[in-house]
């Protein structure tokens, strides 16, 4: 064993084949984006005064997170790394510079060929854009320059000590937090009587000021060295206490803490940021159903959406005077209990047939199921009843005596929702610690061995099923106070896909991911239908759902906030070794087992 | 003998589909004994397990349990009644620690104290599985994995354990080792049925013994006798 780290690789000593491929590969990414619009599309959103737009910022990620990835050094035990120097500035310089030629040959394309038949993009107006409505000579001195800027920048994060990674973190990600949520931080300063503090930060058209990014810059590096990490001891001390009583008390302070800020800040938001949260509560509630479901009992799930709709057409029959059949014009509260009843019927009937699938037989035969339910409101034969394409409208708002819940007052649906989450959290948090949910988490592990142990396995499942169907059905019910109708296209495939994505983003199994999982997803990107912060990612909801959602698969597989118990689990690379092999027995079994 | 069977199989015949899995199987297991049955593969061993447990539901013939017809009863009535199954290869719940493995073991048991009772003496039998409770049970090496397994089981106090290949999947020197563990549960008045492929060691330890060949009972007899037993000897105990 050597005592000292080898010294640095000489200049030109580089892994060539590696740093072209991933050259290559931030080329294409670079291209790829360009083409499908991201930038021209986004241009418009402007995040700091005159210099960066959410456009440009698409583009220019790239190097910079390729050229960290190129001069990342594979860590193995017991073996000594060469020191990183210089030789790995040079690798990233060439991966950025790569990108930049892969825009260049793009630009130089545009300019001299029309593809811009099968490629919408390919257009005049992507190549003012690149060459900011200069010479195309110029836009490629631009964009090698910054290639290669972003990918020394990208892999001196690996030189840097871990001090300065961290300001260097802090600044971007805060300044990028900032950009992003300009408007709710208008809406809240303007609510707060803090114009002048949204004034200072922000531009008139938008965007942040270069003063004040550069003092916000300054200002977020200087954080870490101010706290000296006592946020990360405080926070690791509040995680690990093993004071039951003291962790008790810890948990309720959090959540009275919580609670207030909810219960207040509607009050100084305005319509556009309360709808938003409303949104975001009412995916929330689905998305905690959905993890009793997949998260704990391990049912995938994929025709969620149904109960979603049961939900919303039983209210909307059962409250609206204009129901083409049966019009009772009940108080909200009555047709709630139906709901109740309806989403249970809903989750036995979907539930009893499947099952006893199991895996991927589930996943499809219940994806089945949700297109049924959409296909049978959309139907001719049900049109008379529940009025088919037209849907149902005219639904009345909630009557709460003094308060009346409804769309056009986005705080009271807001508290509505609001409401309803928390119910659903108490109801998720109890269960997770009860005998059944003890019964669902045996099942989703093995469930044969399950039965052994005396799990009527058939029933939990179905309760599962049945508790996942109430809270979907109470998002709908809401939803449908607050639309005002019903439709059938409100309840595509899509929102079961979302939901499922918001789930595994956020963390299978855990509460707090689920609800950072929404306000993030939903909060930001938004909904199948409904706009998030950033609108201008209307047409690319989709493509970034789906680009998160691999390379959470790939990266970070327990979610954003997993529980203790999956990050244990996911990271432990003994444990992966005997999962690996433990699998394979059981595979085996089963196989031998449908042999017999 | 007159006592009444813990266990019994009445001229069981099972299917599945159309396959005919066990062909008037005869069995009976008596309280505080040790049995083994024997078998190549496919010869319905796990079928048994699983009839007898109540996951497999036989065409015809009757499950006895305490002398009284079964068949239609569903499997948390057996475990209630003292039937316990230690499954192939351990299969643990990987991702839940130890402990809610043990706890699960007793999952349908609602009396606390004997529960906490119960959880004491398997850190006795086991002081092993007590330094790792907190543990994911799919981190721990194969033996600890064994004993997590057949604590689990023992969490029901069982009074027949159903153990199916307690000895594949374990290291040479384990094998020994879990034999011993079984021998000892044994001796706490735990009637035991084992279903093995290592005949010798089986036979070495059970009462008495049945060979089961394409879903039939070939041998039932004393382990003794199956141990001298040269057709046996020949089959199944690698001696020419």
């Amino acid at each position: 064993m050597m005592s000292t780290s080898l010294p640095s690789r000489k200049l030109f000593d580089q892994d060539w084949k590696r740093v072209s491929f991933w050259g290559s590969i931030c080329a294409l990414s670079q291209v790829f984006i360009c083409l499908v619009g991201l930038p021209a599309e986004l241009n418009r959103r402007i995040l700091i005064e005159s210099t960066l737009s959410l456009g440009y910022l698409f583009i220019i990620w790239v190097p910079l997170v390729f050229g960290y990835v190129v001069s990342k050094m594979v860590e193995l035990e017991g073996v000594e790394n060469p020191k990183p120097g210089a030789a790995e500035l040079l690798s990233g310089a060439i991966t950025g510079l790569l990108g930049g030629l892969g825009l260049v040959v793009l630009m130089l394309g545009i300019d001299n060929f029309d593809l811009r038949d099968p490629l919408l993009n390919w257009n005049p107006k992507l190549l003012r854009l690149l060459t900011f409505e200069n010479s195309i000579g110029f836009g490629s001195m631009i964009w090698l320059l910054v290639g290669v800027g972003l990918g020394v920048f990208g892999a001196s994060l690996h030189q840097m000590t871990t001090r300065i990674r961290k300001m260097v973190a802090y600044a971007i990600f805060g300044l990028f937090t900032l950009a992003v949520l300009e408007d709710v931080i208008d809406d809240l300063s303007e609510g707060l009587r803090l114009e002048w503090l949204s004034d200072m930060i922000y531009a008139k058209r938008g965007g942040i000021t270069v003063t004040s990014t550069i003092v916000i810059a300054v200002v977020l590096a200087a954080l870490p060295l101010l706290t000296r990490g006592k946020v990360k001891e405080a926070v690791s001390r509040y995680r690990s206490s093993d004071n039951p009583a003291e962790q008790q008390r810890n948990s309720i302070v959090l959540f009275a803490l919580v609670a207030v800020v909810f219960l207040v800040l509607p009050w100084f938001l305005g319509g556009i940021i309360n709808e938003l949260l409303a949104n975001v509560g009412l995916f929330l509630l689905l998305a905690l159903g959905l993890n009793i479901v997949v998260g704990l009992a391990g049912l995938l799930d994929l025709g969620y959406v149904a109960f979603f709709a049961v939900g919303g057409y039983t209210t909307a029959v059962f409250t609206s005077p204009n129901s083409p059949w049966f019009s009772p014009e009940t108080h909200f509260g009555i047709s709630l209990l139906v709901v109740v009843v309806m989403a249970t019927l809903a989750g036995l009937l979907i539930g009893a047939p499947v099952i006893r699938m199991r895996g991927d037989y589930l996943a499809i035969v219940t994806l089945g199921f949700g297109e049924i339910i959409r296909l049978l409101f959309l139907s001719d034969w049900l049109k008379p009843y529940l009025g088919g394409s037209q849907g149902i409208t005219n639904i009345p708002g909630i009557d709460l005596g003094p308060w009346e819940v409804r769309g056009a007052d986005p705080r009271s649906v807001f508290y509505m929702v609001l409401a309803f989450c928390v119910l659903a959290i108490y109801v998720s948090w109890r269960l997770q610690g009860s005998r059944i949910g003890r019964a669902w988490m045996a099942i989703r592990e093995d469930e044969s061995v399950a039965e052994v142990m005396g799990i009527n396995t058939v029933n939990s499942k179905l309760m599962a099923f049945v508790v996942g169907a109430v809270l979907a059905s109470f998002s709908g019910a809401v939803l449908a106070a607050k639309v005002g109708s019903v439709f059938p296209k409100s309840f595509e495939i899509l929102v079961s896909i979302i939901i499922l994505v918001v789930v595994i983003v956020g963390g299978m199994g855990s509460i707090t991911g689920v609800m950072v999982g929404s306000l993030v997803l939903i909060g930001i990107l938004g909904g199948p239908r409904q706009p998030g912060l950033l609108q201008e990612f209307q047409n690319y909801k989709l493509l970034i759902y789906g680009a998160l959602l691999v390379f959470m698969m790939l990266k970070r597989p327990e979610g954003l906030v997993p529980t203790a118990r999956r990050t244990r689990e996911l990271h432990q690379e003994e444990y992966l070794q005997d999962a690996w092999l433990g699998d394979d027995d059981s595979e085996q079994q089963e196989e031998a087992g449908e042999r017999l | 003998m007159t006592e009444t069977a813990l266990l019994e199989f009445r001229s069981v015949n099972t299917h599945y589909g159309a396959v005919h899995i066990l062909k008037d199987v005869d069995l009976a297991i008596y309280p505080g004994e040790m049995v083994c049955l024997l078998g190549g593969n496919a010869s319905g061993k796990s079928t048994t397990l699983k009839t007898l447990l109540g996951m497999v539901t036989p065409t015809s013939g009757e499950v006895l349990l305490d002398g009284e017809v079964v068949n239609d009863k569903p499997t948390s009535y057996r475990v209630v009644n003292g039937v316990t199954m230690v499954p192939e290869n351990r299969r643990l719940f990987k991702r839940l620690t130890v402990k809610e493995n043990l706890e699960l073991g007793a999952y349908l048991r609602d009396d606390k104290e004997g529960i906490e009772e119960d959880l004491e003496n398997i850190y006795e039998l086991f002081p092993r599985v007590k330094e790792r409770l907190s543990q994911k049970s799919g981190t721990l090496s194969g033996g600890e994995q064994q004993m997590v397994a057949i604590g689990r089981a023992l969490m029901s106090r069982p009074r027949v354990l159903l153990m199916d290949e307690p000895s594949m999947g374990l290291a040479p020197a384990l094998v020994q080792q879990n034999f011993e563990l079984i021998q000892q549960i044994h001796e706490e008045g735990v009637a035991i049925f084992m279903v093995e492929q290592n005949a010798n060691m089986a036979l070495s330890i059970a009462d008495r013994g049945w060979v089961l060949q394409t879903g039939r009972v070939v041998l039932d007899d004393t382990a003794e006798a199956l141990l001298a037993n040269p057709e046996l000897r020949s089959s199944y105990l690698g001696e020419s």
